[in-house]
């Protein structure tokens, strides 16, 4: 058994000692985290593990024992979404989808510790997120749009 | 040439992207999995050999193991794994489990277990002894004398020459080559090369199979064909259509890769046999060794063209590598011609001819662009060289002779979708206009003149030009449902397949044009066999062109059917109405909200649903057009290029969401240049994939793009649904020619084998100088 907070709700959960957070979390039914080669290369299953973005396949459920955990579940607040999330609905960065939730946990982390990224720190951010349909134009615009309304609302 | 819309060409958020970005459980594996076996597949270690047998007792004895699959125990049913429409035009030499293997990575058998550990330790207490047969491995060793025949079985159908492993074989002709190129002053040949590429959409091919109340097989699957699925399932697994519902839910990603029945068949099996759900999930190195690729090509391309400047004859040969199984053999292959060579429809004289070929490599499949992309490669870089050899602009070149509207070509007629095509002249051609905006967001003109050089680094600019289809004229077929609600909304029902296409989202402003209500006021219900009507699916960039027409008409329809309400209420006759912001004016002034004419409908007086279902099969298929420019920098040491800035315009008729279609083109432009400059899937000797990874197979990410500008030249295509042609496909056939024509303005050497990796560059800039 670990302790984890998921998405601010503190709680144990069974974790086999060879269970990655990413099958712990989709078994737990947080499945927004995705899956796409458990290998940590396409950046799918990113979600902030104490706030900082990182692969939730390349991490054994047991070493989280302890932490915080953010999936994409838990970035809208309640019914009103993250303007991460408002910047990718606006400016079309969302096709299929699947690399989204990785892509906006990743942009929130960037702009957690750079509210004011260049777009080679947006696009070095978001490197690590392999999207196959959109070609990343429309994400970077859309994390410079959220970083600018950020800024403002600040 | 503008239309005046009011939900049509704007962009508008996509309907289902609130539940994509706050991760709803939206995709196939999102649903309650507690109960589910897990599926796993044992993959044929050799390239081709016989199974002499196979021993499954100590793998069905491990507790936990429910259910073990040969072909001992499966239907033998030969089919296509093809997801086209019926008759396929694609062979039937697949069955569920054979008794040959013939790529490594083939099915041998398959377990379903309550674990995917113990699946994986089942399937490795298989036994099997295998006797093993030379291999093909390349188109080469496919077409030499006494090569071994992959294809023995004898109840396999439509294969052209088994005993010669020829899959297809195309040959067309219009006028005749050999005169027309005796009579040309310049006769120019290529030859080019491509490779072994994945689709690699970031969800990997899943299904999860399970029975309901009434023991209904339930596949709710990650495709772009729901309705073939459901029929090449009910073939394979020998039960009737009535006893299956396929749902697609949000897909991850396609490209064609999910045109093809890959896994519904054995979770299938699995959920009949054992009555539990089954889910069925490639690994991604499985993707990559066991599902399908784009056919690697050699396509030679002879121009003859006259002192005029003017093409008067083309030649196309194409030899196509279909791997160990002939999905889309044949219409890929045919694709290759009848999708580039109307494009220069001044040439009077035209032969295309190929085949393709087994080999003992992994399967091609369709593949964003679907042999237009192999066939662009050869074709643009040799009128590239003719522009060169006759010391004209390649833009002037091409346009002097390239197709305009009013204009058709032979070659429609010749050659379609396997078989004769349909003739027709194109209505809306913009090329003109792309490549005049294309050029300037370059800098063409200065640019082709000075040469910028920096240290070893020499920039140089390329370009080409190409156009694509609009879904399959008089085969593919689309159907759209729409019923009224007592608010004035409608659900639309649409077997149409969005697969992150936005498909959804821009046939739902379709019909919210018709019907003169916001987009919020349309509630789309897409691809469910029991709840929307017949659609092919999402291929062949027919969804906005054929799905779309089948949407305009249902509204149509509707509308007439509102008219028919309010007309009494307003007391106006019915040609004196129209549908504005959710109600109904006439043309004295009155009016009616639809809302008010539902609750009539439905409450009041001849009570009857507001509703239609229409149709199309479009008897044309439009092209898109591409004007493809980039400017580059090669490193003369160490073969390395970088593209510096690519620009695309592109004449797609009205984009019923920009922003959607740009994103169409830029996701395509995106994977065509990694298909140009770093993609390709690699063999061991012994026809292992190598590379089976996203680490070890390169795709771009957001650091590796260029700075990429896709601009939407402003066009109307008259049949199509507002004005529309579709763009899923024609983006990911510009960055080889164009990237392979800049690398030459800048240092000189042409590159004619995919992709441009330091390695072919440097060879060739050694070569060119004496130095290999």
């Amino acid at each position: 058994m670990i302790r984890l907070t998921v998405n601010g709700r503190e709680r144990t959960y069974a974790a086999g000692p060879g269970d990655t957070l990413l099958e712990l979390l989709r078994r737990e039914g947080f499945v927004g985290v995705k899956k796409g080669c458990e290998a940590g290369d396409c950046g799918a299953c990113t979600v902030l593990l104490d706030g900082r973005a990182v692969n939730a396949c390349l991490v054994l459920a047991v070493k989280a024992d302890g932490a915080s955990v953010v999936t994409i579940e838990g970035v809208a607040d309640g019914g009103q979404l993250h303007p991460v999330q408002e910047a990718f609905l606006d400016t079309g960065a969302v096709q299929c989808g699947y690399c989204t939730p990785g892509m906006v946990l990743s942009a929130i982390d960037l702009l957690s510790r750079n509210p004011s990224p260049s777009e080679p720190e947006i696009r070095d951010a978001i490197a690590g997120n392999l999207c196959r349909c959109t070609g990343y134009v429309k994400q970077v615009e859309a994390i410079e749009r959220a970083a600018a309304r950020m800024r403002e609302t600040r | 040439m503008t239309r005046s819309f009011s939900v049509v060409g704007k962009s508008e958020r996509k309907v289902d992207g609130r539940g994509l970005v706050t991760g709803r459980p939206l995709f196939v594996p999102d649903v309650d999995l507690a109960d589910a076996l897990v599926v796993k597949m044992l993959a044929s270690p050799h390239a081709h050999a016989r199974i002499v047998s196979i021993d499954t007792r100590d793998a069905e004895r491990m507790p936990g193991v429910r259910l073990v699959m040969t072909h001992e125990n499966t239907p033998a049913t030969r089919h296509t794994t093809a997801g086209q429409g019926f008759p396929e035009p694609s062979p039937y030499d697949t069955r569920m489990f054979d008794t040959k293997v013939r790529y490594v990575g083939d099915r041998v058998a398959a377990v379903a277990a309550e674990s995917e550990e113990i699946a994986l330790r089942a399937l490795a207490a298989i036994r099997v002894e295998y006797e093993e047969l030379p291999a093909i491995l390349s188109i080469d060793e496919a077409r030499a004398a006494g090569a071994p025949r992959i294809h023995d079985e004898d109840d396999a159908k439509g294969i052209y020459d088994a005993a010669r492993n020829i899959v297809a074989d195309v040959d067309i002709d219009v006028g005749d080559v050999e005169t027309g190129f005796a009579e040309s002053d310049l006769v120019i040949e290529t030859t080019c090369e491509t490779q072994y590429a994945q689709h690699t959409p970031i969800e990997t091919h899943v299904v999860l199979a399970s029975l309901d109340a009434e023991d209904r097989l339930v596949l709710r699957t990650s495709t772009q064909v729901p309705f073939h699925v459901r029929r090449i399932v009910a073939q394979t697994l020998e039960i009737p259509i009535r006893r299956i519902r396929v749902v697609k839910p949000r897909i991850g990603g396609g490209f064609g890769v999910k045109q093809e029945v890959l896994l519904e068949d054995i979770a299938g099996w699995v959920a009949l046999k054992t009555r539990r759900p089954a889910l069925f999930w490639l690994t991604r190195p499985e993707e990559f060794t066991s599902s399908r690729t784009r056919h690697p090509m050699r396509v030679r391309v002879k121009l003859g063209i006259r002192n005029t400047g003017l093409l008067h004859a083309i030649e196309m040969e194409a030899i196509s590598n279909t791997g160990a199984y002939g999905a889309h053999g044949l219409t890929v292959l045919a694709n290759t011609g009848s999708k580039t060579l109307p494009l220069y429809n001044k040439a009077q004289n035209a032969h295309f001819f190929g085949q393709a070929l087994y080999t003992n490599l992994p399967v091609g499949g369709a593949y964003r662009g679907y042999g237009a992309t192999q066939g662009y490669f050869a074709l643009e870089t040799a009128i590239d060289e003719a522009a060169e050899k006759l010391g004209l602009d390649p833009i002037e070149f091409r346009l002097k002779n390239a197709i305009r509207a009013g204009e058709g070509s032979p070659i429609f007629e010749k050659l379609g979708e396997g078989r004769e095509g349909v003739s027709q002249t194109v209505r809306s051609c913009e090329l003109e206009a792309c490549l005049r905006i294309g050029a300037e967001r370059i800098g063409w003109t200065d640019r082709r003149k000075k040469r910028v050089t920096s240290g070893p680094w020499v920039e140089g600019v390329g370009m080409s030009i190409m156009m694509q289809g609009s879904g399959i004229p008089q085969i593919d077929m689309a159907a759209a449902t729409l019923k009224m609600n007592e608010d004035g909304s409608f659900n639309l029902l649409m077997g149409a397949t969005d697969l992150g296409t936005g498909s959804d989202t821009i046939l739902a402003q379709v019909a919210a044009e018709v019907l003169g209500v916001p987009l919020e006021k349309i509630l789309v219900t897409s691809s469910d066999t029991d709840l929307t009507p017949f659609d092919v699916g999402a291929y062949a960039s027919s969804t906005t062109y054929v799905s779309g027409m089948a949407v305009q008409r249902a509204a149509e329809k509707v509308r007439e059917q509102i008219f028919d309400v309010a007309s009494p209420l307003l007391g106006e006759s019915r040609d004196r109405l129209a549908l504005r912001g959710g109600s109904v004016v006439g043309a004295s002034g009155g009016s009616v909200t639809l809302a008010r004419v539902c609750e009539r409908a439905m409450y009041e007086s001849d009570q009857f649903q507001i509703a239609a279902t229409a149709s199309c099969v479009p008897s044309e298929s439009p092209p898109p057009f591409l004007a493809n420019f980039a400017r580059v920098a090669v490193d003369t040491e160490t073969g390395v290029v970088k593209v510096l800035h690519y620009v695309a315009a592109v004449d797609c008729g009205v984009a019923i969401n920009p922003r959607l279609a740009e994103g169409q083109m830029e996701g395509a432009l995106v994977n065509g240049i990694g298909y140009a400059m770093t993609e390709e899937m690699q063999f061991s000797s012994r026809g292992r994939v190598r590379n089976a990874s996203l680490f070890d197979y390169k795709i771009l990410g957001a650091r590796d793009v260029p700075p990429i500008e896709v601009v939407l030249v402003d066009s109307y295509e008259p049949s199509g649904p507002m004005g529309a042609k579709s763009v899923g496909e024609i983006g990911i056939n510009g960055p080889i020619p164009t990237l392979a024509n800049a690398i030459y303005n800048a240092v000189g050497v042409r590159l004619r084998r995919t992709p441009f990796t330091p390695e072919r560059v440097l060879e060739a800039i050694r070569a060119s100088r004496g130095l290999a």
